[in-house]
């Protein structure tokens, strides 16, 4: 199991202005009155255990954490956190989710969404949120299925698949999330899946301590319409094959007895995985998440067929330090106070011509 | 020779006042009553920034005025076209006036194409200063003039004074190390300069303003002023100018008090910054550049020192998606936009609804539909922001009827938000939104106090004494729910765009709740406390027009005129068009004939109809122009006579 390394983020600067918990907290802490209304078998129920379990670890002030969701099955899942929460409308969460952000900074804030709510309608929000960098971090359920409206092929289902509105395949090129996300030049960018909870937990902990919007993409099973999506990758045999595990600072190999290994190729700087060999050993790929270029990242993220799913990498594929969008947009306010005092209300009425009325 | 005359007055005054003072080897001076002056030119001239420091010096003068800015919505169409005009009109008076003018006394023309495009609004007798040296063959056959009008007799009833501008302009710097094209740019100075002897204006405001605008560029500011001083002098010296005019201050038309001149936008931004403070909320604005509601963006983001956050969205959507999220967190939340913007955030509007938060969407609103005519005004969103929504999701609806009445509106807009936890519509439009008039500044202490309390504990017992808190359980007087913002301990808590349950706010489907929830939230909207609508009708008149929004000055203007021709018609203007004010139906009722002038296809007219079964008139105009008084006037009349 990849335990990713926090090093160059700091828990502290993320999450410096949220007020802590009074008392140690639990997992039931966060467990909201309200029944889960998700399918028997959805890999939302992991999700949600994961995050609540992982919550009392933060050992931040509940009522300063705020989940915003868009529409979706995903979407549902602020109703069961006992934290502050707002389930909006399709796609636009991470806009709602920018302005609570940029207004309290007090707030540690959540974005719940799925591939339909992110990528499809929600598009333009979510990579203009990566790109600003505000304090947020996003949950991305991708299940690669629209699961409330019955089924229906998603921005990142695989080309030619047979849904109810594309009997005959369906025609688009699916979305990379993880590449659409460093295309946008997101400053966390990482992958997970919803049955790994070890794996998924790390993965919120380094999310949550990232200062600046995180992306975290969730591969999430929908057991009624797109049951098996993610087989390959949790099947154990199938996933030494399958998965490559990022670990920041560790060279990329994965396969049985980590035989396979991520190389530079000379001729086009492009990555490629190869047997690894005593004379190629030397020449694999070591992590570097905190890499100022998004380069290597991004080839990591090309790694996986979009079909099969080989060669999947999961972990952290980017994380680096930006300015954040509500840190400065707080700091000019203060910048504007120090060169022109506090704003004078009778001051600014009157401006610089006036004339007078007398009786 | 110049035969200026005051024309027909919006209140029908009398004639030009024409007392002549003439010192010893000075030119005539004339004392008028009012004038109304039109600066017209190429998009690149400065007609704006000439027409906007006309009226700074008119108005630290002390006249009353008004202003329509005329301009295209391309930047800079090509030169000397007629889709490049760019004009600013400007009516100054010493008593209180209410529009623009209906028809310039003066027009300044620049070049060929701002004569022909401005000429047919001008009466004969009108005075007409034009730039000769953009009078080429080419430049006016580009317009469609086969011969000079300068010379063909075109312009014979009028008062033509031909003056070499640009020539002029060049001359008077030659001493400036300049380029004959960065001298030239000067002459919109000269121009202003000509027009401040004309009509005596104070010069300090102007070269103070030159001198702090290009106080980067010293010698270009110097170059503005030399220009600016040559044009006052060329007034003072050429004999083609026999003539200047004194327009006395408006002193009688203003309450005592201290004014400065604002435009529409300039005052909305003042009120809603008025708002944050008298609140003691942060303010937050969401908004995505559209014009004309643009400025509002950039007067916002200045103020930073007084704690507003401006946000620049990705689009319309995210703007009020931002600004919704803020509403949540606590602040006074504001979002920006004109009728296509309204059109995209919609479905935010409708989730403020269902969430019943603080929420103001302010439209200024331009001509449609689609693009339309994005720097002209209109006031057809009305039933865009009454029903523009999926679902019964009422909103309520202010508008400002004046420029400077826009701080007022913001103010009035921001107290209803906050009182009912709701999200409010403030339409606005492109004339009040450029226009400008003065204002009375108020003083601090006559601020309303818009101060909430948000919500800090429980506010509901459950059958076993257990101490909860509702989100959705009601103020019993105004419907309002609660407003508990996160960091609260205790009151953590879930809303969002599916039906609640009445009192906890969970997710209900139940039949009957919603059925309850739908006629609570349209309950709650229909019983704002608004303000009767006042009439003024001081000769127990028969017929009424009613107005609402930007059209209260020309119609006030009609109905002085109508009146002082000895006509009866009473007057009322709405600023609550959702709800309508509770007196409404009875004023209504209380006269045989009701006429609503709208810059729409008679859209209050089909709510009133609707609502009140009146048989209502609409009088309609939707050219993007604001109405003209004499038109109205005439229009009116027709009703009382019909």
């Amino acid at each position: 199991m990849a335990e990713t390394s926090t090093e160059g983020t700091g828990t502290i600067e993320a999450l410096q202005l949220v007020p802590k918990a009074e008392g140690r907290q639990s997992m039931k802490d966060f467990k909201s009155d309200q029944e889960v209304r998700w399918c028997p078998g959805c890999g939302d129920y992991a999700i949600l255990a994961a995050v609540q379990g992982f919550m009392p670890e933060l050992g931040l002030a509940k009522e300063n954490i705020v989940f915003v969701s868009g529409i979706g099955c995903s979407s549902r899942f602020p109703y069961y956190m006992n934290t502050y929460g707002m389930h909006s409308i399709h796609g636009r969460a991470p806009a709602i989710a920018t302005g609570l952000a940029a207004s309290r900074r007090d707030l540690s804030v959540w974005v719940v969404t799925g591939d339909g709510d992110a990528l499809s309608i929600g598009g333009n929000h979510l990579i203009h949120a990566l790109r600003r960098n505000v304090n947020l971090k996003i949950l991305l359920f991708n299940n690669r299925i629209y699961g409330l409206t019955k089924g229906q092929y998603s921005p990142t289902s695989e080309v030619g698949k047979i849904t109810k509105s594309t009997p005959m395949g369906s025609l688009d090129a699916p979305f990379n999330p993880v590449s659409l996300a460093i295309g946008a030049e997101a400053s966390f960018v990482a992958r997970t899946v919803d049955s790994d909870r070890k794996h998924l937990t790390s993965v919120l902990r380094e999310a949550a301590a990232h200062p600046g919007t995180a992306l975290v993409e969730i591969y999430q099973n929908c057991n009624i319409f797109n049951d098996g999506a993610f087989d390959v990758l949790k099947d154990r045999q199938q996933a030494q094959e399958a998965v490559i595990r990022l670990e920041h600072g560790q060279p990329i190999r994965f396969g049985t007895d980590l035989s396979k290994g991520v190389v530079r190729d000379p001729a086009t700087g492009d990555l490629k995985v190869v047997p690894v060999t005593p004379s190629n050993e030397s020449q694999i790929v070591v992590h570097d998440a905190h890499s100022a270029s998004p380069t290597t990242a991004f080839a990591l993220s090309r790694l996986a067929d979009p079909d099969t799913l080989h060669h999947t990498p999961i972990g952290v594929f980017r994380s680096v330090d930006r300015p954040v969008y509500d840190t400065q947009m707080a700091d000019q306010l203060d910048a504007a106070i120090e060169q022109n005092g506090k704003g004078d209300l009778g001051a600014l009425l009157a401006g610089g011509d006036t004339w007078t009325v007398v009786g | 020779m110049t035969s200026q005359v005051s024309s027909p007055a919006e209140q029908a005054d009398e004639a030009v006042v024409g007392e002549q003072r003439k010192e010893a080897g000075a030119k005539d001076v004339r004392r008028l009553d009012r004038v109304i002056i039109r600066f017209a030119g190429d998009s690149g001239d400065g007609m704006q920034l000439t027409g906007d420091r006309f009226t700074s010096e008119t108005a630290s003068f002390g006249n009353d005025l008004s202003t329509l800015p005329n301009f295209p919505a391309e930047i800079r169409a090509p030169a000397g076209t007629l889709p490049g005009v760019s004009s600013f009109q400007l009516h100054f008076a010493d008593h209180d006036i209410l529009t623009p003018g209906d028809a310039p006394n003066v027009l300044v023309a620049m070049n060929p194409a701002a004569l022909a495009a401005n000429i047919a609004d001008l009466p004969r007798g009108a005075e007409i200063i034009v730039n000769t040296d953009e009078f080429t063959k080419r430049a006016m056959q580009k317009v469609g003039y086969a011969a000079s009008p300068l010379e063909d007799g075109s312009l014979d009833g009028y008062s033509l004074h031909p003056v070499p501008l640009t020539t002029l302009t060049v001359e008077a710097l030659k001493d400036f190390d300049l380029s004959r094209k960065e001298a030239e740019r000067s002459k919109n100075m000269f121009a202003l300069g000509l027009l401040s002897w004309m009509y005596h204006r104070p010069t300090e405001g102007t070269e103070k303003f030159l001198r702090t605008k290009f106080a980067k560029k010293p010698q270009i500011a110097e170059a503005n002023l030399a220009a600016y001083r040559a044009g006052w002098n060329f007034g003072e010296t050429t004999e083609d100018f026999a003539v200047s005019y004194e327009i006395a201050p408006a002193t009688k038309a203003f309450p005592v008090g201290t004014y400065r001149n604002i435009s529409g936008n300039l005052a909305l931004s003042y009120g809603l910054v008025t708002a944050s403070r008298q609140a003691d909320l942060p303010l937050f604005l969401g908004s995505y550049p559209i014009t004309p509601a643009s400025d509002i963006l950039h007067e916002l983001s200045r103020h930073k020192n007084f704690g507003v956050r401006t946000f620049q969205a990705e689009d319309e959507i995210a703007g009020i998606g931002a600004a919704l999220g803020a509403a949540f967190g606590g602040s006074l939340a504001v979002t920006t936009t004109s009728g296509p913007g309204v059109a995209l955030k919609s479905e935010t509007i409708g989730l403020a609804v269902s969430l019943e938060l603080p929420l103001l969407v302010i439209d200024i609103q331009r001509g449609g539909p689609s693009t339309g005519l994005p720097t002209k005004t209109e006031q057809a969103d009305l039933l865009q922001a009454m029903f523009g929504r999926n679902g019964e999701a009422p909103v309520p609806i202010v508008a400002p009827r004046t420029p400077a009445d826009c701080f007022d509106a913001a103010l009035e807009a921001a107290r209803i938000a906050l009182t009912y936890r709701t999200p409010v519509m403030l339409l606005s439009d492109g004339y009040l939104a450029n226009g400008s008039e003065p204002w009375r500044i108020p003083e601090l202490d006559e601020l309303p106090d818009l101060t909430v309390q948000f919500t800090q504990g429980p506010n509901h017992t459950l059958d076993d004494g257990t101490e909860v808190f509702w989100p959705y359980k009601r103020d019993p007087q105004t419907l309002a729910r609660p407003w508990a913002v996160p960091g609260t301990p205790g009151l953590e808590h879930r809303i969002g765009g599916i039906e609640k349950e009445d009192g906890t706010g969970n997710i209900s489907y139940a039949p009957a709740n919603h059925d309850f929830m739908v006629r609570t939230r349209q309950a709650k909207i229909d019983g704002i406390d608004v303000p009767d609508v006042e009439v003024d009708d001081p000769h127990e008149a028969r017929t009424l027009v009613l107005g609402w929004g930007s059209t209260y000055g020309p119609i006030t203007a009609a109905v002085r005129r109508l009146r002082t021709a000895g006509e009866s018609i009473a007057q009322a203007h709405l600023r609550h068009l959702n709800p309508f004010p509770r007196n409404l139906g009875t004023v209504l009722k209380a006269y045989d004939k009701v006429v609503i002038p709208e810059m729409n296809l008679g859209q209050l007219a089909t709510l009133v109809r609707a609502k009140y079964l009146v048989d209502a008139h609409s009088y309609n105009q939707v050219n993007g122009m604001p109405f003209k008084a004499e038109q109205l006037a005439t229009a009116l009349k027709e009703a009382i006579d019909g």
